[in-house]
């Protein structure tokens, strides 16, 4: 079997618990995630769902390197991204990006959009200014995000083209990875077609894995072939799509299921 | 992109920013204050001044518009304009050279204390506290006092003692920027930490900072002219205002104008200098919009509407003869829609209800003629894309818009003209006839009272009396197995339960109508689930009217009886839920439903309903839709469809009417051609 691309073995992380040197006592911990194995495999598209506070977004920030574990181990390629070289370290950096789920939040509100695409790709290439512009033009071009619009600032733009330039934003630098969290959950029905039309194309045609992360079943049903429920900062089912929403074994599984409110036609 | 070129105009952003800048009424009065000391201190080596330390003791106290002396002179006979000059343009120099001493310790200070955090980050701020734990005088004529008088001692002693100010100021503000997502955004493109906080913090702290130096400027000149006055700055024969003003004091009653002159300076330079302030932040806020004077409040108070302020029982102009509207013959529906019989009067009766927001170019409606009948026990719901003016609609049935918003149009409640009472006896009618139910519990519910204070606060609000007792309330909502809920804070509850307290505070007073907006959006589906069949057992057991705003249909599909779907801030189809959801009529609620990915069918084609609502203000002229519709005919452009009784193939489902009551505003509804 062929190396997954991610892989988290024993991955958990906690908050608080240190010694407190006075009055000495032992802290309280929260534990936000607990022995969270995943492996993700270069093309895989995988889906998150769990309640709010299941850990979802703590265990997307961890594979992501933007939140040291507390315990357990992130791999990239095989190797611990905690001791990469050089070398490594960068293509780790290309090769993991993230959509967030407030795109107005997740841009600089002081910056115009054609000056943020152009520093993630000083960032993250070596390429000179006129090749930066050309690849920005080419992956705004692949989004769906009118040109004319790099000018603008974020809060110019509409949920749904904002949400765009977040997607071009972590193509640009050709990702292998993209850790989409909640990316569809703040925009109304017609645009959150818009942009899983838009991530199912950018998918198939650059042979993209996907974490994807929502509470909306429905959603990942759509864009994803695998399927881990987190629940209480574990996972507790993980499957392919056809196991775990045809026959789910987990109890919690199985309530969430059920919750899920259905058109009643 | 034509809209989004019009949504852009229409905001009024794409403005250069000379324009802008002198559409700041503030910013301009404050520049040209600040020009009229500015100027002449700067340019007092070319001006043809006087020497002002040049003394006569023959010429001592000159009257203004003395030859050669245009303002006269002071006690010891020297030019009283030129050293007006010369000590504007020494006050000047000291306060901007103290704020910019400040703001760059201060500012490496805050960052390095937000950033380096933990331990870095304590010591910093301690001894920062212990700076600020000196009053703040004293502590500049300490140092003062320890490096002896002059202007230079005086300027640094100033900036030392501001440093504090601006360390706290720039830690918090970047304490919050440094959780936003950009900056996570800027970590995932490999960018170190300083060209993080250069690109990515800095510019974004630049307004705290500048509104900081410039509101503190004026702080500093002040201080400066202080401690001048009391003879620890500026010492003879040079001078700042501050030591001109002291050197007059002696002669306030016989010859004002010494010391008048001065403080009149002063006044009118930090004056100047915290308009400019205000004005600096205003422009560097990307979202700030210039108003356009007059355009929304005169066209608004002239067409007598009644005006509302968020929550506060303060519309008491709704209460004058003149502002109390009539209610407008229905214009939109064609006279009787069918929803109710004529011997069963509805609940709440809607007419011609308009919300109106200020906007750059003058109101916009964001509602417009919106007619709804609710009956005793129906639950409705009101749906459409957000931006279709569900919650504007929701709220000003209340009459609880937000500041600047307008209404008009009727809203009866059992025959009450809501729109007609008094602020006085609306509140009374709020939370006893008709409560409402918010969409996120956590922000609705005071943070610091507890859950129970809360509880009983809502319940004394009509008369504890004729409320439920809080037991029977939290039995009610499904809470009297939580064990001391009432002395709880809203944070010790989980999402859930705060928005079961939401609901018992909404239903205290055993109201006939419930309106939530969005109530359950913010939960997840479990939870969901639990608070809808809640909802469905109030309003079903007590005969109890909903009116459930939300953008879900699946969820809108479990709850209610029938549908509204807004688009454009007009009803634009009024359905039975199971007639709507099965066969909808207007293409708009059609392209929802096919937008609506449904659990178990992951390969059902998402229709793509491209673009989004055109903004209040911008509709089209013709159908409202017309721009987005699949189904657009030349026809759809000929003016606005009317909200019509819609029969459809009039089937019987399960026994009933499939299609009673139902409307639809378009000229080719969907079922037509099958």
């Amino acid at each position: 079997m062929s190396v997954p691309l991610l892989s988290l073995a024993g991955v958990g992380k906690r908050y608080g618990g240190g010694r407190r040197w006075w009055p000495p006592a032992q802290q309280a911990a929260a534990t936000a995630l607990a022995g969270v194995d995943l492996d993700i495999g270069a093309g895989a598209s995988v889906g998150l769902v769990g309640e709010s506070g299941s850990g979802k977004t703590t265990l997307a920030r961890i594979a992501a390197g933007l939140l040291a574990p507390s315990e357990g181990r992130v791999q990239w390629c095989g190797r611990d991204v905690r001791a990469l070289a050089a070398a490594d370290r960068r293509a780790y950096r290309r090769g993991v990006q993230y959509v967030f789920q407030n795109p107005q939040t997740a841009l600089n509100p002081r910056r115009r959009l054609g000056a943020i695409l152009d520093d993630t790709l000083r960032g993250l290439t070596t390429l000179k200014r006129p090749q930066r512009q050309a690849r920005i033009r080419q992956v705004a071009a692949q989004a769906g995000v009118d040109t004319a619009l790099l000018g603008r600032f974020a809060h110019q733009l509409s949920g749904g083209q904002a949400q765009r330039v977040a997607i071009a934003r972590a193509l640009l630098g050709s990702p292998r990875l993209v850790i989409l969290d909640e990316p569809v959950s703040a925009l109304d029905v017609s645009l959150q077609a818009q942009i899983l039309a838009l991530l199912a194309d950018l998918r198939a045609r650059h042979g993209l894995a996907y974490l994807f992360i929502s509470h909306d079943l429905a959603v990942v049903e759509r864009l994803c072939e695998d399927i881990c429920v987190m629940h209480q900062g574990r996972i507790v089912e993980a499957g392919t799509r056809a196991a775990v929403l045809g026959e789910p074994r987990a109890a919690y599984t199985r309530r969430l299921l059920d919750a899920v409110p259905r058109m009643r036609a | 992109m034509s809209r989004d070129a019009s949504r852009v105009a229409a905001e009024g952003i794409a403005t250069p920013a000379l324009p802008v800048w002198l559409r700041h009424p503030g910013a301009v009065a404050g520049l040209g204050l600040l020009a009229l000391v500015l100027l002449p201190a700067l340019a007092a080596p070319v001006l043809p001044l006087a020497d002002p330390a040049q003394t006569a003791p023959a010429q001592r106290m000159l009257p203004a518009l003395s030859a050669g002396h245009l303002l006269g002179t002071d006690q010891l006979g020297r030019d009283l304009l030129s050293r007006l000059v010369w000590g504007a343009r020494a006050s000047i120099g000291v306060g901007v050279l103290a704020t910019v001493i400040a703001a760059l310790v201060g500012t490496v200070i805050g960052l390095a204390g937000a950033w380096l955090g933990r331990w870095a980050d304590a010591l910093l701020m301690r001894g920062v506290d212990v700076l600020m734990a000196f009053p703040y005088l004293l502590l500049a004529l300490a140092i003062v006092a320890a490096l002896g008088p002059g202007l230079g001692n005086a300027m640094l002693a100033i900036a030392v003692a501001n440093v504090p100010f601006f360390a706290r100021a720039v830690r918090g503000a970047a304490l919050e920027i440094r959780h936003q997502d950009y900056i996570a955004a800027a970590r995932l493109a490999g960018h170190g930490e300083l060209a993080i906080l250069a690109r990515e913090v800095l510019p974004n702290l630049a307004p705290t900072l500048l509104l900081l130096m410039t509101t503190t400027l004026g702080w500093m000149v002040l201080e400066t002219a202080g401690l001048s006055f009391l003879g620890l700055g500026a010492q003879p024969p040079a001078a700042d205002l501050g030591s001109m003003l002291g050197a007059g004091r002696e002669f306030l009653t016989t010859y004002p104008r010494v010391a008048v002159l001065p403080g009149l300076v002063i006044v009118v330079l930090v004056v100047g200098i915290n308009l400019v302030g205000d004005g600096l932040r205003d422009l560097l806020d990307p979202r700030w919009v210039p108003r356009r004077p007059g355009a929304g409040l005169v066209a608004t108070r002239a067409a007598g509407p009644v005006a509302t302020r968020a929550a506060a029982p303060v519309a008491t102009r709704a209460a004058t003869p003149a502002a109390a509207p009539v209610a407008t013959p229905v214009a939109h529906g064609r006279g009787g829609t069918g929803a109710a019989c004529a011997d069963d009067l509805p609940l709440l009766r809607v007419r011609g209800l308009e919300v109106r927001l200020p906007a750059p170019s003058g109101p916009v409606a964001a509602v417009d003629g919106v007619d709804l009948d609710l009956r005793r026990g129906e639950r409705v719901a009101l749906v459409g894309e957000s931006g279709c003016g569900k919650t504007l609609t929701a709220l000003s049935l209340l009459r609880l818009l937000p500041a600047g918003a307008v209404q008009r149009g009727s809203v009866r409640l059992d025959g009450t003209e809501l729109m007609a009472l008094a602020a006085r006896d609306l509140q009374a009618l709020r939370g006893r006839r008709l409560a409402y139910v918010p969409q996120e519990p956590l922000t609705a519910l005071d943070p610091l009272f507890r859950v129970g204070f809360q509880i009983d606060e809502t319940r004394r609000a009509h008369g504890a009396d004729t409320a439920l007792a809080t037991p029977a309330l939290l039995r009610l909502v499904g809470l009297s197995g939580v064990a001391d809920l009432p002395r709880r804070f809203p944070h010790e509850l989980s999402g859930g339960q705060r928005q079961r307290v939401a609901l018992a505070l909404a239903l205290a007073h055993g109201p006939d109508l419930l309106i939530a907006d969005e109530a359950t959006t913010a939960l997840d589906v479990t939870v969901q689930r639990e608070i809808l069949a809640l909802l469905r057992r109030l309003c079903a057991e007590q005969g109890r009217a909903l009116l459930f705003v939300s953008h879900d249909l699946a969820v809108v599909s479990t709850l209610c009886d029938r549908v509204l779907v807004m688009y454009a801030g007009r009803i634009v189809e009024d359905a039975p839920a199971a007639a709507l959801l099965r066969r909808p009529a207007h293409p708009y609620t059609a392209a929802l439903l096919g937008a609506t990915p449904a659990l178990g069918r992951p390969h059902k084609a998402l229709s793509v309903l491209p673009g989004a609502p055109p903004m209040p203000g911008t509709q089209p002229s013709g159908c409202r839709f017309a721009p987005r519709c699949p189904r657009v005919q030349p026809v759809c452009h000929a003016g606005e469809p009317d909200l019509v009784p819609y029969a459809g193939r009039g089937e019987a489902y399960q026994g009933q009417d499939w299609d009673e009551g139902r409307r639809v505003r378009c000229r080719l509804p969907l079922e037509d051609e099958a």
